[in-house]
């Protein structure tokens, strides 16, 4: 304990008021601001000085708190968002131009990213885009690209408008304000201040067996009120997001399968784990052999991870049509290559973390989440209880990207709130976050490829093998995504896709926005520019000609008869391709060490579960003081559900955004919206929304008895309706409401309408595909090997932009995300187990993006929308080996591209 | 919390204490329930905080920032320091960081590092029982994250002697992204020019690719007398580097790339 050691109080002065604390020695300034004086809008997202979402004014300069001694705030002013927010006029302003740019996503890096800005914006009121960059390289995000960011903190024109909200405008976010005053509650804010913390005892090594020593002790310990291991567990000791596949053990019992594997728990005071040394836990490990890659797990002699799945084959997937063998024997002119990828970690800026308390003998978890029934359905399973005894209440998500679908804290939390009948609080530092959570999956693919000399694709062979790591996850939804997409958008009568699933003993690879697809992406958008590149064809006219179209089938032999956008994405990048084109080989002209290139790529993605049931619920009701109440459940993460879905809702039931409350999402009053993944929400989730306020105005309008074409508004609790007739009043506090208080209610539900897959793959995997392609100039240093994307020109069919502002923000951050991909992240256990090591774009490292809505309206999707949050980073990545390949003449065919890959690939050409 | 270096030098006599001055590696590199009881606050000591030039040269004191550095008025010769003072991290990391706690820290890509062993800088050293010493910087930093420095000791600050005043100078630093990045690798060149352009006198070194950063004076001697944009380097100017095969980039390649670096900051140095 180091309660002793706390000295003579501290004095300083935060937001204007002069405040007290007593730390310890080396206390970071971050904890004391947060835990002692209440100021939770400093987000602690890596305590290491590399995400800078932390980031306070001490004495007017922009640190770091959680690098800062919260001694040497002795005297001196500190200031956070939430008081700039609070008394300083010009931070209102710059948080009004964050929401008109929808600069902040999710949020957590938000009040880093803005107390950095205002430090800036003090000494210069009109800086420059390189001042900005300078003044905010210090912070990251993940979601929004930096771009937008860029123009707010400018003072670009706004993008947001005032108004309805109806489908079709940039409206603000409706849930963006508590984002940029400092106020958002994310996962670790919730907690009160010194209760009780769960620590996580996790295996160093990626494969070991173990043994306990003596636990009971340990648990006697002063300050230590509880540890928790398997045998802690009252239901079963097994969780998965998919339940066939389930496989993952709460607590590993016996053997942990991959480094970072949670074995223990402990439930402790915070001044106990203050000084807790995770090496004096008693337990005593024994390393085994591990199989640390694809190759290596498949081998006979290797480690068998799960009993059932030989040669640690989770799962396969296959799609074939035609006859691609005979195609590719006839073809002109045949490509082939292997291309490869690493492990990818989302990076979110938030680590998992969350609360959980026990309230009238339910468990009640309040958690960051991307799935709160799937956590709920899978606590069940785990704690043994009811469902009815938990609940799920969800924070604000700080980035989730596809791992914060499955159960991280959630558990722990749980056990630990049933075990001591006391709040719990758990937050992963940052390492541990790295080490346990899921990642995008390596790949391995061998790809050929035929054409006719006319350049119309004759065969495709396709075989890749990922590396799903220790647990199944997201693993079998990659094997089945990637054989339906790996073809890309174009039409291909002759193929063969297979996919496989390898266990190996790394960290679970599971759902990272694209699920497999942009690895495929990679291998079939490469060796496309090098079939045209062999058939001397252009690249981009080669894609238009084998572009997929409606009333063509897919390699699944669906066939859509409206809203194939892809040759319309492609068509809106001619004119960017030959201008930028022309200037490069211009600029290319003199012989310099800087070489520039331009690259274009393409990607499809289904929206929605393949070929199974998907359903959203969406619940909507009006009360008798004229609240309009939308219960909505589909997380937002910071793509913007809450505001989509509440512009859909509100389109259908005729009234402005205004006018609707947002209830949600909590498991207790809104019913499943599903989970926030595979681009469903504005499309499922957004269709259960029209149905229910379609529903809602078709019992309004009976019930006024006026047609539908009347307008709706409301005056206090006085529903209006107008049409040609005239004005017709419906007084709300007349009519009885129903046990929730609402005298009109909807609950609908819509489900995409899809049709299983066969043998071969062929079927309705999905109800709708959104499309992609993307443009990209960059420069290569040849000396160096070193490569910078200079512009982006982005083509998206969105099937009708619901917003169009959000539809831009998830461009840019998903083009962040594949540039990262592509150039700079992979993910290796020890190794990377921080974000200094691990590094993913910066804002000096994304160039401005132009992007391009096609609106190609889809048969199913809500006013014909389409999803779009996994497109985007599906063309970035290989559009831009492309542009390498053409500054260079080099083909890179593993990412990420590092200068030291591209420079020893280029001297390799060289010799 | 010793306002006086003289308290600190007391405090560190008795053991235990950990320095602390920006936190930017003290804390990254804390470990779960490890922490010391003590830590020794140094920004908190008088006349530590600042740069000051006299004739005999010029000093940054103990607690001297990467940001103080970048706001100094120091001469030509300081400009690769000020450049890689602004490729530190990111400016919450140059606000609290210390160019002392750069060189204590001892990484192998300190930023730092380079460009004071281009300005041929010496470290002092202070302790309560044997008072005051001072090395020079190549000799101070004597492996990864190791120092000349005993458990009792603390640096105090680091001098610079006076540069001539025709000395030109640059800082490369190649990274895998803009900001908040581990350098692959880096040089620092200090050099003076004749009448006609040509190198008189240089200083080259180079980080990230050895243990320690480090000068290379063959190529140092070689370059003399070449106009900035003639030089060449070669294998044998390389030799007493060893980079390693790390995350950021394979030996190989910091080898092939760290010879056009150098390359490149001598040009730059020359402003041609």
């Amino acid at each position: 304990m180091k309660d002793h050691l706390r000295q003579a109080p501290l004095k300083f002065t935060l937001n204007n008021a002069p405040v007290t604390a007593a730390p310890y020695p080396g206390q970071r300034l971050s904890e004391v601001l947060r835990e002692d004086l209440g100021a939770r809008d400093v987000k602690i997202g890596c305590d290491a000085g590399d995400c800078g979402a932390c980031t306070v004014l001490l004495d007017g300069k922009p640190v770091c708190a959680c690098l800062t001694p919260a001694h040497q705030a002795e005297a001196k002013t500190v200031e956070t968002l939430a008081g700039l927010y609070q008394s300083d006029p010009d931070t209102k302003k710059l948080a009004d131009r964050f929401q008109n740019h929808g600069a902040a996503q999710c949020g957590i890096c938000t009040p880093g990213m803005m107390v950095s800005a205002v430090a800036l914006l003090r000494e210069t009121d009109a800086p420059s885009e390189a001042q900005v960059q300078d003044a905010l390289g210090g912070v990251l995000c993940r979601c929004t690209g930096y771009r937008k960011i860029i123009d707010a903190v400018m003072g670009a024109p706004a993008i947001a408008m005032d108004g309805g909200g109806a489908v079709g405008t940039s409206v603000r976010k409706l849930d963006g304000g508590p984002k940029v005053s400092g106020g958002e509650i994310f996962g670790d804010d919730v907690a009160p201040a010194g209760c009780l913390e769960v620590f996580v005892i996790r295996s160093p090594f990626a494969r070991a067996a173990f043994a306990f020593g003596a636990l009971d002790a340990f648990a006697a310990k002063e300050g230590v009120e509880a540890v928790l291991t398997a045998a802690d567990i009252p239901g079963q000791n097994v969780f998965g997001v998919i339940p066939q596949f389930a496989d993952q053990p709460v607590f590993a019992e016996g053997e942990a399968r991959f480094r970072g594997e949670a074995v223990a728990a402990i439930v402790a005071e915070p001044g106990f784990l203050v000084d807790f040394d995770p090496d004096t836990f008693p337990v005593v490990w024994t390393e085994l052999p591990a199989a640390t890659d694809i190759v290596a797990a498949q081998e006979a002699q290797a480690a068998q991870l799960h009993a059932e799945r030989a040669r640690n084959v989770m799962c396969g997937g296959f799609v074939t049509c035609g006859d691609p063998q005979t195609a590719l024997e006839r073809a002109d002119v045949t490509v082939q290559a292997r291309y490869q990828s690493g492990f990818v970690e989302h990076g979110y800026i938030e680590p998992e973390a969350g609360f959980a308390e026990m309230v009238n003998g339910r468990v009640e978890v309040h958690a960051c989440t991307q799935a709160p029934v799937m956590d709920l359905e899978s606590l069940q399973i785990i704690l043994g209880m009811d469902r009815s005894q938990i609940r799920i209440v969800p924070t604000a998500v700080g980035g989730g990207f596809g791992a914060k679908l499955d159960l991280t804290v959630q558990p722990y939390l749980a056990l630990a709130a049933l075990k001591t009948g006391q709040p719990v609080r758990l937050c992963y530092s940052r390492s541990e976050s790295m080490q346990s959570s899921t990642k995008r999956h390596p790949s391995d693919i061998t790809l050929r490829i035929g054409a006719s000399k006319e350049g119309k694709i004759t065969g495709f062979d396709f075989y890749g093998e990922f590396d799903t790591g220790a647990y199944a996850s997201w693993g079998p939804t990659v094997a089945n995504r990637v054989p339906v997409h790996a073809s890309g958008p174009y039409a291909i009568s002759d193929y063969r896709a297979e996919s496989k699933g390898i266990h190996t003993n790394n960290p679970p690879a599971g759902a990272f926005r694209g699920f497999g697809v942009p690895q495929a992406a990679i291998a079939q958008e490469s060796l496309f520019d090098e079939l045209a590149d062999k058939l001397g064809l252009d690249p981009l006219e080669f894609r238009i000609a084998n572009a997929l179209d409606n009333g063509v089938p897919t390699v699944c032999g669906q066939v859509f008869q409206q809203g194939v956008g892809i040759r319309a994405c492609l068509e809106a990048l001619r004119p960017a391709w030959g201008r930028e084109r022309a200037k490069a080989e211009a600029f290319n002209a003199p012989q310099d060490s800087i070489r520039r290139g331009v690259g274009v790529a393409a990607g499809w993605y289904g929206c929605g579960n393949t070929s199974l049931p998907n359903p959203s619920t969406i619940k909507s009701g009006i009360d008798a003081q004229g609240r309009v109440v939308l219960h909505q459940g589909a997380m937002d993460i910071g793509q913007g559900a809450n505001t989509v879905i509440t512009q859909i809702f509100a389109t259908a039931l005729g009234l402005p955004i205004s006018e609707i409350c947002i209830v949600g999402a909590d498991t207790d009053v809104t019913p499943d919206a599903g989970k926030t993944s595979a681009s469903r929400q504005t499309y499922v989730s957004g269709n259960a929304a029209r149905l229910s306020g379609e529903a809602l105005r078709a019992q309004v309008l009976e019930k006024i008895n006026v047609g539908s074409d009347a307008t709706l508004s409301l005056e206090g609790a006085t529903l209006v309706a107008e049409d040609a007739q005239g004005r017709h009043v419906l007084d709300l506090a007349q009519l009885a409401p129903d046990a929730e208080g609402y005298v009109f209610r909807a609950e609908e539900t819509y489900d995409p309408p899809t049709v299983p897959l066969d043998a071969n793959g062929q079927g309705v995997p999905y109800a709708q595909f959104g499309y992609a392609a993307h443009l990209v100039v960059v420069d290569v240093d040849i000396a160096m090997g070193t490569v910078t994307p200079t512009k982006f020109v982005a083509a998206h069919d969105v099937g009708q932009a619901i917003n169009p502002m959000l539809v831009e923000g998830q461009v840019h951050g998903g083009i962040a995300q594949g540039l990262g991909m592509a150039l700079m992240e992979e993910y290796i256990p020890v190794r990377t187990e921080n974000l200094h090591d691990y590094l993913i774009p910066t804002i000096g490292d994304i160039p401005p993006i132009e992007t391009i809505i096609i609106e190609e309206p889809d048969a199913h999707g809500p006013y014909g929308a389409k999803g779009l949050g996994e497109h985007v980073l599906i063309p970035t990545a290989p559009a831009i080996l492309n542009a390498i390949k053409s500054a260079t003449g080099v083909r890179i065919t593993k990412v990420p591209a590092t200068p030291s890959l591209v420079r020893m690939e280029i001297v390799k050409a060289l010799s | 919390m010793p306002n006086a270096l003289s308290e600190a030098l007391e405090i560190l006599a008795q053991g235990g204490a950990r320095i602390v001055a920006g936190g930017t590696d003290v804390y990254p590199a804390a470990k779960q329930g490890r922490a010391p009881e003590v830590y020794l606050d140094v920004k908190r000591i008088e006349g530590l905080s600042l740069v000051s030039q006299s004739d005999g040269g010029t000093r940054l004191g103990a607690a001297v920032t990467w940001s103080d550095v970048v706001a100094a008025e120091l001469p030509a010769a300081f400009d690769a320091l000020k450049a890689a003072a602004r490729e530190v991290g990111s400016i919450q990391i140059q606000n609290a960081g210390t160019v002392v706690g750069n060189i204590c820290n001892a990484s192998p890509a300190a930023d730092g590092v380079p460009a004071l062993l281009a300005l041929d800088a010496r470290v002092e050293i202070e302790s309560a029982r044997r008072g005051r010493r001072d090395v020079k910087l190549a000799d101070f930093i004597t492996g990864v994250r190791q120092t000349d420095l005993a458990p009792d000791e603390m640096v105090s600050g680091i001098w610079i002697p006076p540069q001539e005043a025709a000395s030109q100078s640059a800082f490369e630093k190649l990274g895998s992204r803009r900001y908040l990045v581990i350098s692959i690798c880096m040089t620092a060149v200090n050099i003076v020019l004749d009448r006609d352009r040509r190198i008189a006198s240089a200083r080259i070194a180079v980080g990230a690719c050895s243990a320690v950063a480090q000068r290379l004076t063959a190529l140092e001697q070689d370059v003399v007398g070449l106009a900035p944009d003639r030089v060449t380097v070669t294998p044998a100017h390389l030799a007493p580097l060893s980079p390693i095969d790390d995350v950021r980039g394979t030996s190989a390649y910091r080898l092939d790339a760290v010879g056009e670096q150098i390359r490149r900051a001598i040009i730059k140095a020359a402003g041609t």
